[in-house]
């Protein structure tokens, strides 16, 4: 039994999973028995996934190779996978898809126990989501999470192939080779969202520009996967020319992205400015199409930052 | 924990076990690494009595300032600042913890309670008009509570509540549930009244009104004050004006002055005449002298009549209400007041004043129901915790502090936020408030009311188990939680 874990009812009828770092919020809609079930199969499952993934800890902080040992974990094959489906060669590790993929393995737990209308995990503000029939989520995209305004808005429905949203930029609490204030990324799952979002940020950059603060990730977290590379502490004021140079770069990220099929559509946003790139196309023909206005988070972030998380016991 | 080199820490409350520098947080935020010691950022407060802990301890002071030596086995109280809870809690409270006093077995349910019935009673001790009764009080913008009946003294803020918290606008929950903790946590926060003034409210602090210091809070009304310092003004000035919103008095009409045989001056006041002496609107509310909104005294004096004994050289002082505004005149040949320095003498009498008027402060009380499902977590019959409440048997306290409970139905309760440890407040995205409320009562009562006897603790259990409990010194001049539940029995 894991002591640490903590399983709560919100109010609202939504569950909270707390172990160690990883926090979630869990929507389940359904008739009651069905969303019984699917909470019970999502705390059945958390309950054992933070021992899963710190078994194979230094393996997963490790650079993704299709040539190395694969992890065995469930979640952890998940995070390779996603990491490799988009490294094309660039320095990436599990990691970047760890909140995604854990979201992900929550979702299909839950899906596979019951029938439900509309459910999604988020796990601080990468989201697997899952929507049937007439089913929308309405999701909102936050840049700066000490001082959270929705930029964005987007509308997903089920005819659009979105199973996963999420968001990496280096005011979050993860590391960023580079200087976006926020790229969301939407694709067929949470984990190859995630992995995608963070090497999307990374190329939102302005190599020598002297204006941004940068240190060894590894003086700050001595355990980080990203070693000694050099991670944003700090943006200064940069030019408009800067801005418009920094979003070409990760917007070509993102199209070699949506090229090779891994997400579906993008928003990046620096310094007040933001780029779109692909659209969230309708499945089923006949169906509204339309842009996807921005990323998503379905208040993750700001969820986060209203939630108190309770001492366990 | 174990220590590595360089400072760092290495945390084992989960398997990730991180290593943690000086001075930053674990991936959870939840423990970090404070100068090479593991602790929680949200740590259970254990409050201890001390020997000989005579006056009160100072707040906020860091648990490990503290080297106090312990009173003995019944020393501890489990507070449930921290302690977590079982909400929506359709099982017991997360610590049942059972203790020996004065021989008696007693028990403590503890649990953070999640109330959306909530709110601050804020009482601002000035003067100065804030704001007219009902008028919204903002917080960045959005409407967080509102201005209500005036006390003596002091202007009285009511915010939060379920309107504000839940019923309003999101936003509006989100500015009323922070505004609320800040309050609660001790954090001063800049309040506006709709048609009214800015005040920045922080408890046990002075208020700072449209960006000036509250020091004073009065001693008195403006007759008041005239009734109060008569003797000391007579014989040293010819007419003495104390200006107030309220009332303002003038001494040589004043039934005070009377009495000492001041003579009359001829003096013509603006304003409505209450009785002799005591004059009601002489200016309009404000943020000037008394509480009015006046910056020349004389804007209140119509002007002086020769034939009702105005003359030249006729001495008149004018004072606020705590002394704060002075000013000394003397009447000219046309019998126009003109500003001359502060004799000596009267100097004294408004240094009195200041004096007898206290530290202006901010008080916040915090007030809440404690709901069915949060006394569920304490007994299968909850109506019986609010009876066993109401008649005395079950002490409650927030954080350890005293708390009043309402008379009439539920467990409705306030409490001095500064009589709670340090950070007791936190907030869940409802948007609600997170308080920490414990129940003491004696063993056998506690099985009496359908207690849930099965998940009793011992405090020797809750002491040894688990890590994150933060140690803080009881403040000794507040009744010890358990006392009186053990006398009772």
């Amino acid at each position: 039994m894991n002591l640490r874990m903590q399983a709560t009812l919100l109010e609202d009828g939504r569950l909270h999973l707390n172990d160690g770092p990883i926090d979630l919020i869990v929507l389940a809609e359904g008739d009651r028995r069905s969303r019984e079930f699917a909470f019970a199969a999502a705390i059945a499952r958390f309950s054992t996934m933070l021992d899963e993934l710190c078994a194979e800890l230094p393996l997963l902080r490790s650079q993704s190779r299709s040539d190395a040992t694969a992890p065995s974990g469930i979640v952890a094959r998940h995070m390779h996978a996603a990491s490799l489906s988009v490294a094309d060669d660039k320095f990436i590790t599990p990691m970047a898809a760890v909140a995604g993929a854990v979201a992900d393995e929550i979702l299909s737990r839950m899906l596979r126990a019951a029938p439900l209308r509309r459910a999604y995990v988020n796990n601080g503000g990468d989201i697997a989501l899952y929507l049937s029939g007439d089913a929308t989520l309405t999701i909102g995209v936050v840049d700066v999470p000490e001082a959270p305004s929705i930029f964005g808005v987007s509308a997903l429905d089920a005819s659009h192939s979105v199973g996963g949203v999420a968001t990496s930029g280096w005011r979050g609490r993860s590391f960023s080779l580079g200087i976006a204030d926020a790229v969301t990324a939407l694709a067929a799952n949470a984990a190859q969202a995630d992995a995608a979002a963070t090497l999307i940020a990374n190329a939102v950059d302005l190599p020598g520009q002297a204006a941004i603060i940068r240190a060894p990730a590894n003086e700050i977290d001595p355990q980080s996967d990203l070693g000694d590379r050099l991670v944003t502490r700090s943006v200064g004021a940069l030019s408009e020319n800067d801005v418009a140079c920094a979003l070409a770069s990760g917007e070509d990220e993102a199209r070699r992205l949506i090229g090779c099929g891994a997400i579906v559509a993008a928003s990046l946003r620096l310094c007040g400015v933001t780029r779109v790139v692909g659209s969230l196309a309708a499945r089923s023909p006949g169906a509204e199409r339309r842009p996807a206005s921005a990323g998503a988070m379905l208040h993750g972030l700001e969820e986060r930052k209203w939630r108190r998380t309770f001492a366990s016991l | 924990m174990t220590a590595l080199a360089d400072g760092k820490v290495r945390c084992d409350a989960c398997p990730v076990m991180c290593i943690i520098k000086p001075g930053t947080a674990g991936a959870c935020d939840r423990y970090a690494n404070a100068e090479g010691v593991l602790v929680r950022t949200d740590p259970h407060v254990l409050l201890q009595r001390t020997i000989g802990g005579g006056g009160r301890v100072k707040k906020f002071l860091a648990a490990s300032d503290w080297d106090g030596e312990l009173v003995g086995g019944d020393a501890t109280f489990v507070t449930a600042v921290g302690a977590g809870t079982t909400y929506p809690d359709y099982k017991p409270a997360p610590f049942i913890v059972s203790s020996r006093v004065e021989g008696v077995d007693v028990v403590t349910v503890v649990t953070e309670g999640i109330y959306s019935y909530c709110g601050l009673k804020v009482k601002i001790d000035t003067d100065r008009h804030l704001g007219h009764e009902c008028s919204l009080v903002r917080a960045e913008g959005e409407p967080v509570g509102h201005v209500t009946t005036g006390e003596y003294g002091s202007q009285m803020l009511s915010l939060g509540g379920v309107n504000h918290l839940t019923h309003g606008g999101k936003n509006e929950g989100r500015v009323t549930c922070r505004t609320l903790m800040d309050l609660a946590n001790g954090r001063a926060v800049e309040l506006t009244i709709d048609g009214g003034a800015s005040v920045i409210v922080q408890a046990g602090a002075a208020p700072i009104v449209n960006g000036v210091l509250e020091e004073r809070m009065r001693v008195g009304c403006g007759s008041a004050t005239i009734g109060m310092f008569a003797q000391q003004w007579f014989g040293k000035v010819d007419e003495v004006v104390v200006v107030d919103d309220h009332i303002t008095g003038v001494l040589s009409e004043h039934q005070a002055g009377k009495l000492l045989g001041v003579v009359a001056t001829g003096i013509r006041m603006r304003g409505r005449k209450s009785t002799p002496g005591r004059y009601f609107q002489v200016a309009d509310p404000g943020v000037g002298w008394g509480g009015t909104n006046i910056s020349d005294p004389l804007e209140i004096i119509q002007g002086f009549d020769r034939a009702k004994g105005a003359h030249p050289g006729l001495r008149m002082l004018m004072v606020s209400t705590t002394g704060e505004q002075f000013a000394y005149y003397e009447l000219d040949d046309d019998l126009k007041p003109v500003a001359c320095d502060l004799p000596q003498v009267l100097s004294e009498s408004v240094a009195r004043i200041k004096e007898n008027c206290e530290p202006a402060l901010c008080t916040v009380l915090f007030m809440a129901g404690a709901g069915g499902s949060l006394r569920a977590g304490v007994t299968e019959n909850p109506v019986r915790l609010t009876q066993s409440v109401k008649s005395a048997l079950t002490r409650v306290t927030a954080g350890g502090a005293p708390v009043y409970v309402w008379p009439g139905g539920g467990i409705t309760f306030m409490v001095d936020v500064t009589l709670l440890p340090a950070n007791s407040f936190g907030y869940v995205p409802t948007p609600a408030i997170v308080a920490p409320i414990e129940f003491s009562m004696s063993l056998d009562d506690y099985a009496a009311l359908g207690g849930h006897v099965d998940h009793v603790r011992s405090l020797d259990e809750v002491l040894q188990s688990g890590d994150g409990k933060l140690r803080e010194p009881f403040d000794s001049t507040l009744p010890w939680p358990l006392q009186s539940t053990a006398r009772r029995s």
